[in-house]
């Protein structure tokens, strides 16, 4: 269900929730001395199209207030549930959100906060001990579903979700969140296969392809191109867009598609926060140290930020 | 009367089970034929899915699949289950519990595939795994049974499954149960603890013991974990010369172990003689030149047996392999008087 082109009164607000999650990463950064900024630089308009504009998610009565860790999933901890409550009630006809680079959590949780189905205390529990808001999300962590940490794994996971929701006849989609870096594990490659054979076209994927990985720069440490290529040869559908370009985001990530349906969205680590390019290759975290000068800047460029 | 032989119990087996069970569904990684579930496929096209050679993607899957309410029964060799694949059993499948069925066909030394298909430590890793259930199979009727035990587990479920054509050892009316042991025979000298295929030899073994008066209780194991029976404390407890184990497995982490964290538990102190893979792979030959290469066998339990004793019964190799045997009903237990 593609918007009539003219009707572009969403992308205001959708504008403002990214610029609420670059806005609400930098601060965290500044009050604790480090966290995953760029992430967030990337991530912050595909992340707000996605609650703003593609999901399909029953409302929450209230923002969610994050819990402390319900211990372990297993046969004696029937209270166990996972972080999918902000998400609303799942029904036949909703979409599920199963997110996989789950360092990206201090952006999920923002926006998440942004579109008002989290508290926003919750970033007051971010790694802090017995909290749920941990720094890398597992599945009892608000907007976690599944346990991501170990990278690829979701994707797979995922699939089997959507063949399952296929089996019981239900219309709701499965989107899914990749960072690039995860589609050099070969079970990324295995589950495009195996959705692509099994014929899940309930199966949406968004990659946010930033270019960064741990150790640096994607292009010093390993190869994914042709990025587009590759998915299509694998057997999904594929657009390749500016993931900073709400427009071309709605094209792409509305496409009806007929098989498991892949948005490229080729992003920039640094978009808002230009200081960030100053510690480029290594981004992956922000760690601010004891140059109160640097730790000024970003101050400046927090206030430069507020609304 | 000798043991009666059961050609692919499984085949027909699970296809009758599954039937009014439209939650079972199964995934395959082009292991179809080779897991016994060919039949089963062309049964229920609907509810089986070819995963491709993926085992990564399939665990993975086969954990989505659960948290949809389905009860995946993945079937493929039991090598290709835990360890290409072992993080994503974990993360994917027994970290939140899921209702996953693992049916890891040929354990330990019953595969002629060699090193690459030999499941010697699946036990060790999978035992030491939170909130999976591991269960092996020895007969027929646990190769029936087991289909029940699994499916009455909330959680995770491996299972050592056999294939082919195998003995039926103990009797249909007594299925396997959740942790709980067979007691196949009453002695007081020996408490050998058996499982798997090893369970045959223990039985030939034994029998040929009680001839040359050594009396033997033999305990058979289908429930690696949980393994809280207090029928397997009493059993030792009792052995006036020492407890004797036999897995198709190394003696790391499985069986034997599991009885030495009991004998230390419990404070026994009891002599254990440990039968199994001895800190080595093994290589592709036939299982019995494998069994006897490697001291897997009924010989070796004799041996085991006569050191802790001290004694010496003549007992060959011979004898062992015409020992007849017999379907063996449990015997009573203390906690069933």
């Amino acid at each position: 269900m593609t918007a009539p082109a003219t009707d572009t009164a969403w992308v205001e607000g959708t504008e403002a929730v990214a610029a609420g999650i670059r806005r609400r990463v930098l601060k965290h950064v500044l009050d604790k001395g480090e966290g995953y900024m760029s992430q967030a630089c990337s991530s912050a308009e595909w992340l707000a199209m996605l609650y703003t504009r593609v999901l399909r998610l029953a409302p929450v009565e209230a923002p969610l207030v994050a819990g402390e860790f319900p211990g372990v999933p297993g046969r004696d901890n029937p209270e166990y549930h996972t972080g999918a409550a902000v998400h609303g009630s799942p029904g036949p006809d909703y979409d599920r959100l199963i997110f996989s680079p789950a360092h990206y959590a201090l952006s999920l949780y923002s926006v998440l906060i942004e579109v008002g189905r989290l508290d926003p205390a919750a970033l007051d529990d971010y790694n802090r001990d017995g909290s749920t808001v941990e720094m890398i999300g597992a599945e009892h962590s608000p907007g976690f579903e599944v346990t991501s940490g170990s990278l690829a794994q979701a994707l797979s996971q995922a699939a089997g979700i959507a063949l399952g929701r296929k089996l019981k006849g239900e219309r709701g989609k499965v989107w899914v969140v990749l960072s690039d870096g995860e589609l050099e594990e070969g079970q990324t490659w295995e589950a495009v296969a195996t959705a692509s054979f099994l014929g899940l076209d309930n199966l949406r994927v968004v990659v946010d392809a930033n270019g960064q990985q741990c150790d640096g720069l994607i292009d010093s440490v390993s190869s994914l191109e042709p990025m587009r290529e590759r998915f299509i040869s694998f057997g999904a559908s594929c657009d390749e867009v500016d993931g900073h370009d709400l427009l071309a985001l709605d094209e792409a990530m509305q496409r009806p598609s007929d098989r498991p349906h892949v948005v490229i969205a080729r992003t920039d680590p640094v978009r808002g926060v230009p200081l960030l390019a100053e510690r480029a290759p290594k981004i992956h975290t922000l760690r601010l140290g004891s140059d109160e000068t640097e730790r000024a800047r970003y101050q400046a460029a927090y206030e430069a930020m507020l609304p | 009367m000798t043991t009666e032989t059961v050609v692919r119990p499984h085949v027909q087996n699970f296809i009758d089970w599954a039937a009014d069970k439209p939650e079972v569904v199964v995934l395959s990684a082009d292991l179809t034929n080779s897991a016994e579930v060919g039949n089963w496929r062309d049964t229920y096209p609907d509810r089986f899915f070819s995963a491709g050679m993926a085992e990564q993607n399939m665990l993975s899957f086969a954990g989505g699949l659960a948290r949809e309410g389905y009860q995946p029964w993945v079937h493929t060799f039991a090598v290709f289950i835990y360890r290409r694949p072992y993080d994503q059993l974990a993360m994917s499948i027994a970290y939140p519990n899921l209702p996953v069925r693992l049916i890891g066909f040929l354990p330990g030394i019953t595969t002629p595939g060699g090193v690459t298909h030999q499941a010697i430590e699946d036990v060790a890793i999978l035992r030491a795994t939170p909130n999976m259930t591991v269960l092996e199979t020895a007969d027929a009727t646990e190769v029936e049974s087991v289909l029940d035990v699994a499916h009455g587990v909330d959680g995770p479920v491996y299972v050592r499954m056999l294939r082919g054509v195998m003995p039926r050892l103990f009797p249909r009316e007594e299925p396997m149960r959740l942790d709980r042991v067979r007691v196949l025979s009453e002695g007081g000298d020996v408490t050998l603890f058996s499982a798997g295929i090893l369970t045959e030899d223990a039985m030939r073994a034994v029998a040929a013991l009680r001839a040359h008066d050594i009396h033997i209780r033999h305990v058979h194991v289908s429930t690696h974990k949980p393994f809280e029976d207090p029928e397997i404390v009493r059993s030792m407890g009792s052995a006036t010369a020492g407890v004797v184990s036999a897995e198709n497995h190394v003696i790391t982490g499985g069986l034997g172990s599991a009885l030495a964290e009991k004998i230390a538990d419990h404070g026994l102190g009891q002599r254990l003689i440990r039968i199994g893979l001895r800190d080595t792979y093994v290589h592709g030959a036939s299982r019995a030149y494998l069994a006897r290469k490697y001291e897997l066998d009924a010989a070796a339990i004799v041996r085991a047996v006569e050191e802790l004793t001290g004694t010496r019964t003549g007992i060959d190799t011979e004898e062992l392999e015409h020992v007849p045997l017999q379907a063996q009903g449990e015997v009573e237990r203390a906690d069933s008087l």
